[in-house]
């Protein structure tokens, strides 16, 4: 029998669940291998009885707490995808402004009406099984984490700095261009597309495990970025891992 | 005439959370909502304090569709804020990556959200065995757009380097040939889809609204224009909050907007009312040959315009490499700002117009933002035309109805995160 899929998506682009589509090549294949049991983006079917879930999307309201809980509940195997589920992402932003005003702001006197809780990722909510990293996820990653999932196995993350990556592609180092890219403290496994596309890295795959954040900071201060520059750059996809820099500037 | 309830938690094959709710005694319509559930992200916040260099990559975050178009109307705001002028070279490949994404989206749209209710099947899934040349040509189809733009700019989802005053890696020569090899040879496919969408019968739904897009000379307006109305007045995109007002209501995380008419469409069917003149040969030969004469007043028709929308973009694309193609010698230079001040933009994206609008501060720095939705734009009107179509339907079975319904509001082609991902709800 073949294992069931779920994909289901909260607080995000959608465009994880977007990248699955864009399995073109791979579609029949997939659809051969595994049966898809509830997708709302794609079918109408909405069954419960799924194996494997892929969970798109930060938890940001009471309801997808409830959620995913129950998802967890049904699913032997949970994989969170994408950064707005494994780091928090771009909607962590939101946690760097006070809740309570931000409400205020948008929604005046109605806030009640739209509950929203500070981003989460999907593991601080519930046990995630496997975590599929970048902004989106990548299309190889996925088909190979798939397989893995069917062969029984549950893939290691990769815990290579982004660097290596751009040295296999042959990418020229965006700092003999005169750019500035915290590539060497990012987790790997897009295959450096950032910078091979002329784009400092964004970090969507979080940071390693051991980050050198004391080298980075001297590199990007020599290189003339101030202190809320650096900031900006450690923090538009992991305001969730707070990086404390008043070591660095003591002066 | 007895009385029923509909009640569609979560619609399906939409982007996003949405739900149908009717209410029917006695044959009057009691309650009627296409209710928007998504939960809000508060980008409008998010983007406070960011440098202008990143607005790019932080909105285009608010929609996996339609991300391309997001980057277009974040830079095009940018460009206006920081006094940036892009060069000829640059408009043309952002249009082509644009004609990528809109030819990508429509098709995914067509293929594997609407065609199911022709097929009377819940997904693609089932037409893998019964038609499989058809889920593979959609497949093929659907790679096209998202090659295009995978060589012009890493991915279509979340695009690399297409930034405020040009792009961070110009492409090679044999790239664009590449992209133009791949139009190419993917004309069959679109004949057999021209072949295919006309058998298919849309509903009939007539009824009047308003039809705004935006409108640029000499061509068939996506990447940039002015903001037009089908009942009149055409004015700079910087002046789109003197154009359309927004309201809240209670039962939608995105608030409805309203321009001269009570309500108004964007979207493939609004551009084609507006522009269809502007169409490139071989799709004004098929809207001919398919006996339809613009405006479209059934919005089932919106389908049938995005058909007509690929077969565009898809010879727009094949012209934009060969105007790139002839600029020999071209060396892409980006464009530096020249002031910090406010800019708005506005680009067509597969759903309608979008807006965006930025202030930034002495040092770069964003101060306000906002962004006006295509599906924000549409939803009154969506539920006029359920209005309109619940009275039509009168009398037939709950369940026919409701399927009525889903069909209306996928035509409509609704990306709710997008919708709610902006949103500045003011309660009286």
């Amino acid at each position: 029998m073949k294992p069931k899929l779920g994909v289901f998506s909260f607080t995000s682009c959608e465009g994880c669940q977007l990248t699955i589509l864009n399995l073109e090549d791979q579609m029949l294949d997939l659809l051969g291998a595994v049966e898809i049991v509830n997708f709302r983006e794609a079918i109408d079917d909405r069954r419960n009885d799924y194996d494997v879930a892929f969970v798109e999307g930060s938890i940001t309201t009471p309801e997808e707490v409830e959620e995913v809980q129950a998802i967890r509940g049904r699913a032997k195997i949970l994989v969170a995808i994408g950064a707005c589920a494994t780091i928090g992402g771009i909607n962590a932003l939101k946690n760097r402004h006070d809740l309570a005003t931000t409400k205020q702001k948008v929604y005046g006197d109605g806030a009640r009406h739209f509950p929203s809780e500070p981003t989460r990722r999907v593991r601080d909510v519930v046990p995630v099984d496997y975590e599929m990293h970048g902004c989106p996820i990548d299309k190889i990653e996925l088909v190979r984490v798939t397989k893995s999932l069917l062969l029984g196995q549950i893939p290691l993350p990769s815990e290579h700095a982004l660097c290596t990556e751009c040295k296999q592609r042959v990418n020229v180092c965006l700092y003999d261009k005169g750019i500035c890219c915290i590539g060497p403290i990012v987790r790997s496994g897009c295959g450096a597309i950032c910078p091979a596309f002329g784009e400092a890295c964004v970090a969507c795959r979080g940071f390693l495990s051991h980050p050198n954040i004391a080298s980075m900071v001297e590199i990007l201060k020599s290189k003339g970025l101030s202190r809320a520059e650096v900031e900006d750059r450690l923090t538009q996809f992991n305001s969730l891992t707070p990086v404390d820099l008043s070591p660095y500037y003591l002066s | 005439m007895k009385g029923y309830e509909i009640n569609v938690h979560h619609i399906t094959r939409v982007e996003g959370h949405g739900n149908v709710v009717v209410n029917v005694r006695d044959g009057r319509i009691e309650d009627l909502r296409l209710e928007i559930v998504e939960a809000p992200r508060f980008f409008e916040v998010m983007l406070e304090g960011r440098k202008w260099d990143e607005a790019a990559s932080i909105t285009a975050r608010i929609c996996g569709i339609c991300a391309i178009g997001h980057t277009m109307a974040s830079i095009l705001a940018s460009e206006d804020a920081l006094g940036i002028v892009p060069d000829e070279e640059t408009k043309l490949l952002r249009k082509l990556l644009i004609d990528g994404e809109t030819i990508q989206s429509h098709i995914l749209h067509l293929y594997f959200l609407v065609a199911p209710d022709f097929f009377n099947v819940g997904s693609v899934i089932p037409l893998a065995g019964t038609h499989p040349e058809v889920v593979k040509r959609a497949l093929r189809l659907k790679k096209l757009g998202n090659e295009i733009c995978e060589i012009l700019a890493g991915r279509k989802i979340h695009p690399i380097g297409v930034l405020p005053g040009g792009f961070a890696r110009w492409p090679l020569p044999e790239e664009i040939l590449r992209v133009r090899k791949i139009l190419e040879d993917a004309r069959p496919d679109l004949e057999a889809t021209v072949e295919l969408f006309k058998t298919l019968k849309m509903p009939e739904l007539e009824r009047k609204t308003e039809y705004v897009a935006l409108k640029a000379p000499g061509e068939y307006a996506f990447y940039t224009g002015d903001i037009a109305s089908s009942l009149g007045k055409v004015t700079p995109p910087q002046t789109y909050l003197d154009r359309i007002s927004e309201r809240v209501v209670s039962h939608s995380a995105a608030k409805h907007v309203k321009a001269q008419a009570e309500s108004y469409a964007v979207g493939a069917r609004a551009r084609l009312n507006i522009n269809h003149e502007m169409l490139r040969p071989w799709a004004k030969g098929v809207l001919k040959a398919l006996g339809l004469k613009p405006p479209l007043t059934n919005p089932f028709h919106n389908n049938t315009a995005q058909l007509i929308e690929v077969l565009h973009c898809y010879e727009n694309a094949i012209e934009m490499c060969d105007e790139l193609l002839a600029r020999k010698g071209y060396v892409h230079r980006m464009k530096q700002p020249t002031k910090y001040g406010r800019g708005a933009g506005a680009s067509e994206v597969p759903r309608g117009v979008l807006f965006h609008d930025y202030t930034l501060d002495a040092d770069g720095r964003i101060t306000k933002a906002n962004c006006i939705i295509p599906t924000g734009q549409n939803l009154a009107n969506i539920e006029a035309d359920m209005h309109t179509l619940v009275g039509q339907m009168a009398g037939r079975e709950p369940q026919e109805i409701q399927r009525g319904l889903e069909m209306l509001v996928r035509a409509y082609d609704p990306c709710i995160s997008c919708a709610t991902h902006f949103l500045e709800v003011r309660f009286v």
